[in-house]
């Protein structure tokens, strides 16, 4: 595999929470919420790594430290080889950018979008003066924008031209790396293809790489090179899309995919696809994390034992934290795909 | 394929230069335009006092003291012979000018306050935030009366008194705004995007939250008028003979009984000043919202 | 075929707005029969939470119904007074919201809350009301029923939330159930659960639902009929089987052309143009016209009510037959 362009390692957020004294005068650990606890990644040029999971798993604050909103409580992140840390230069900052998932509060209610984009070209000095006003423009038709909407206010904008906006603003510092945290949630079906799209277009003709965190994993079948699954604040699968979609190795994968309602009507099982409510990321399982809402989870391994992310015998790119995950017989749940229309 | 996403994008229309803000909407707004209107004849008038008034609001006619309404002195004249409409006038023009300072100074060093200790939070947010809550603990009439009783009254030592007091809540009210507001994606954008503090303080977090401060501060500006009147009326405020409604209410007092006018007169216009502010605090507040 | 348990036909209603009247649903037709689901589905501004909200009289205050009928077993609903609707509410018509944090009284314990309605609308003693809600919340899978009645919601996770919303939907005895986008909150895999109790409390209990949502692989997979809705009007209506496979509305057509599917029925996704009009000055004709690329003269003008088709189905398209041939031509949903 190429040398990566993103390298995570072993990164971990952990918050601590208040209320924190009681507890500890009584001897025990102050209470701490860890969001990510020990992820590495990577990210070759060129692909779309999708990163999927629930609420709580903690894909967002990954987004974040990567791209440098908030500083990492343990773990490094490579950029090209180089250490990043929150506290980055301004020509660091430009290499990778992030398109935010609502598009309701991604654009200051007081700016144009001429000032929006403009102000990032003047910080970074990305064109002469004088070319500031073309290079908007450009912009604009970048995502499929006229140029008239440069003196608009977000407010005159619908929803899906607002994210559209916002990826001109994301572009406008000319990233290699976009971090896109669930662009299209917030939008109408029938938006949400034109947003997705454009991406799509976008990363072919700029040669952007692109990270997608999505909670939709249609979504992420569609679009993604790469799939990395997150629960509780780890990575608990990561492999080509393709593969994931056909065979995922990790119980809670094969419960995610399980669970996705199907266009085609009546093809859903009886069984729930996966039992339980998360737990909360303050009081986590000991052992495998998953292993209260396992189908396959044996005692004692799973709740002493806290598996390893590590690929197959014969299959390299193909990663799961399981420790039933390369054995026989297959885990349980494998969940029924129909074959794409040609 | 850029051409066919534009096609798309034209399809959706964009309603450039749609009248929602401000401009479009202050004068479908019945509490802004009352606001306005009864603020706006005062100050009118207060600007142009030489020429609504014909007396010198100082000159003591001691012939014609304690007089009735008159076509030569529209409101009466008070014990020393002075022009009650005049001296209401000119009082107008000190108090407004006292109370709208009174206010600048708290509310500019309050949000700033508010705005680095929102936004930074660690010790610059501890420090103030004592410095808030120690203020806050006295009652602000207290507190006014007695900074002024100590640095001796007269205009400069009021600006002094009310800004020592006053910045307290404008600080809060921006630091409460910020903290919701820094976390908002635009924000979060903007340092990304690697903006400068400075910029990202004054361009995107000040214009987003200023509002609630500036439909503070015309209540402010109300409860400044009624400090500065109440210090007149303690005769620590504006000192004589420079008009003031506080010193004209303390000084008709005596005659409260055969001459009720002279402290009405100027009471009422304490009145009405208010509510022209509170009106129009009312419509701003409305107007400002940025849908 | 018997009488449908619920009858919608021509429903409107309207929004008094500062600059005018704002029609939110403007002639709305559809029914379901008993212990059926229907979906009604829709993007932002197609009427379809209005459309429900106005079933059970729940509109908000600037909103009124302007015309139509809503026939529930027979009575017209819309003609009679609040306090028959008030009857009806909570007892032969219940409802399901989307955010349970909202929806559920946070001072109260949750025990209490589902026991509220057998309490107050059925009768029971409190005793029997208690042992009554204690049972619901095991119909409903909520474990340790016992020790969680005594929890607040705040307590409770999303998942167990919702379950005590239906729990309390459930307590009066029902005969149709309204659901508002109740899963659109939740992580995939409570909707899984959630999508799942409820799919099998309508077959053990024979509940007929109203289930609005944006969702279409969702009304595929809990509804046995589904009613699209644009701009304010239902455009096509039939079983979810029949509509999915071959829509006979070009906007039913797009937008499932549109949806990204899991099963990958579609390898490009394919968008919308443009968007959808300002329900205060809609277009003449066909609300749909501006976008659809089947679009000819005589969509311009005049009312397009629903045409009755066979097998059930109705379409508010007069080329409906155009539109299916584009779906013969390139299937949405063609499985092995």
């Amino acid at each position: 595999m190429p040398e990566p362009l993103l390298e995570v390692r072993g990164l971990a957020m952990h918050y601590p929470l208040r209320g924190g004294l009681g507890r500890r005068l009584r001897g025990r650990a102050a209470e701490v919420l860890r969001a990510v606890d020990g992820v590495d990644l990577e990210i070759v040029k060129g692909e779309t790594l999708g990163l999927v999971g629930e609420s709580g798993c903690g894909k967002s604050t990954l987004g974040r430290c990567i791209v440098g909103l908030e500083e990492p409580t343990a773990g490094e992140i490579r950029y090209a080889g180089e250490l990043l840390s929150a506290q980055r230069e301004k020509a660091t900052r430009r290499r990778i950018q992030m398109v935010f998932q609502d598009p309701y509060s991604s654009l200051n209610p007081r700016m144009t979008v001429r000032q929006t984009l403009a102000e990032l070209l003047r910080a970074h000095e990305m064109v002469p003066k004088k070319q500031i006003d073309a290079r908007c423009e450009e912009l604009l038709e970048l995502v499929g924008l006229p140029a008239r909407a440069l003196d608009a206010h977000p407010r005159q904008f619908s929803g899906g031209q607002r994210q559209r906006v916002s990826i001109a603003r994301a572009l406008a510092l000319e990233p290699e790396l976009l971090v896109a945290d669930e662009p299209v949630s917030a939008l109408d079906v029938s938006v949400q293809a034109t947003v997705l799209n454009l991406l799509d277009e976008l990363r072919e003709k700029l040669g952007l790489t692109v990270l997608l965190i999505a909670h939709n994993m249609a979504v992420v079948r569609h679009v993604c090179d790469r799939v990395a699954a997150m629960y509780l604040g780890r990575i608990v699968e990561t492999t080509e899309t393709q593969e994931l979609f056909t065979n995922p190795r990790h119980p809670y994968t094969q419960g995610l995919l399980a669970a996705v309602p199907r266009l085609v009507p009546g093809r859903s099982s009886e069984a729930v696809a996966v039992a339980g409510d998360p737990p909360s990321p303050i009081d986590l399982p000991t052992g495998c994390r998953f292993h209260p809402r396992c189908p396959i989870a044996q005692e004692p391994l799973c709740s002493e034992r806290d598996p390893v992310l590590e690929s197959g015998p014969d299959r390299p790119g193909h990663l799961a934290a399981c420790h039933f995950a390369w054995g026989e017989p297959v885990p349980a749940h494998v969940p029924e795909i129909i074959q794409e229309a040609t | 394929m850029a051409a066919a996403a534009t096609a798309d994008a034209l399809g959706e229309a964009i309603p450039v230069g749609q009248r929602r803000g401000f401009r479009g909407r202050w004068y479908r707004t019945p509490s802004f335009v009352a606001g306005v209107s009864i603020l706006g004849t005062i100050v009118l008038l207060a600007v142009l006092a030489p020429l609504v008034t014909g007396f010198d609001p100082t000159y003591q006619d001691l012939n014609h003291t304690l007089q009735g309404p008159s076509w030569h002195h529209l409101l009466g004249t008070d014990d020393l012979g002075r022009d009650t409409w005049t001296r209401l006038v000119y009082g107008a023009r000190t108090d407004l000018r006292v109370a709208f300072l009174a206010v600048l100074f708290p509310f500019t060093i309050g949000t700033v306050l508010g705005l680095f200790s929102g936004y930074y939070g660690g010790w610059v947010d501890s420090i103030t935030s004592w410095f808030v809550n120690v203020v806050v603990a006295f009652p602000f009439y207290v507190l006014i009366i007695a900074l002024v009783f100590a640095l001796g009254s007269g205009t400069r030592n009021i600006y002094i008194a009310i800004t020592l007091v006053g910045w307290v809540s404008y600080t809060r009210i921006i630091r409460g705004e910020v903290l919701v507001a820094k976390r908002r994606d635009y924000v979060l954008a903007a340092r990304a995007g690697g903006l400068s503090d400075f910029r990202i303080l004054f361009r995107h977090l000040l214009p987003n939250v200023i509002t609630q401060a500036i439909v503070f501060a015309m209540s402010d500006i109300v409860l400044d008028i009624l400090a500065i009147v109440t210090l007149g009326y303690l005769g620590l405020g504006v000192q004589p003979p420079t008009p003031d409604w506080g010193t004209m209410i303390a000084e008709g007092q005596t005659f409260l009984t055969t001459h009720w006018e002279l402290s009405t007169i100027p009471g009422i216009a304490v009145v009405v000043t208010a509510l022209g502010l509170s009106l129009l605090a009312d419509g701003l507040a409305d107007l400002l919202r940025p849908e | 075929m018997s009488e449908p348990l619920l009858r919608v036909t021509d429903l409107q209603v309207e929004f008094q707005l500062a600059r005018g009247i704002l029609r939110a649903v403007d002639g709305a037709s559809f029914e379901v029969q008993p212990g059926e689901a229907l979906g009604l589905v829709g993007e932002s501004g197609s009427g379809k939470t209005m459309a429900l909200r106005a079933l059970v009289g729940l509109l908000p205050r600037t909103a009124r119904i302007a015309g139509g009928s809503i026939e529930i077993d027979g009575e017209d609903i819309v003609r009679a007074d609040e306090s028959r609707r008030r009857e009806l509410r909570g007892h032969s018509v219940s409802m399901i919201f989307q955010e349970p944090m909202t929806a559920l009284n946070p001072v109260m314990r949750v025990g209490d809350q589902i026991a509220e309605g057998p309490l107050v609308r059925l009768g029971l003693t409190r005793r029997r009301a208690r042992e009554r809600a204690v049972e619901l919340m095991r119909l409903v899978g909520i474990p340790d029923p016992l020790r969680r009645a005594e929890a607040y919601p705040h307590e409770l996770s999303g998942g167990l939330r919702q379950r005590v919303m239906i729990a309390i939907a459930l307590s009066s005895d029902p005969k149709l159930i309204l659901c508002d986008e109740p899963t659109t909150a939740l992580d995939v895999t409570i909707q899984d659960q959630i999508l799942k109790l409820l799919r099998s409390l309508q077959e053990r209990l024979g509940v007929t639902l109203v289930f609005v949502s944006h969702d279409l692989a969702v009304i595929a997979q809990t509804c046995s009929s589904v009613a699209v809705m644009y701009a304010g009007q239902v455009v096509e209506t039939g079983r979810v089987e029949a509509v999915f496979r071959e829509p006979r509305h070009p906007y039913t057509l797009g937008l499932l052309r549109s949806v990204p599917d899991f099963d990958l029925v579609h390898e490009r996704l394919s968008s919308i143009p443009g968007a959808p009009p300002d329900l205060a000055a809609p277009p003449p004709g066909c609300r749909f016209h501006p976008r659809c690329s089947f679009a000819r003269e005589d969509c311009i003008h005049g009312d397009f009510p629903l045409l009755q088709l066979e097998h059930a189905r109705a379409t508010a398209c007069i080329h409906h037959d155009v539109c299916a041939e584009d779906v013969r031509r390139e299937p949405v949903i063609a499985d092995a």
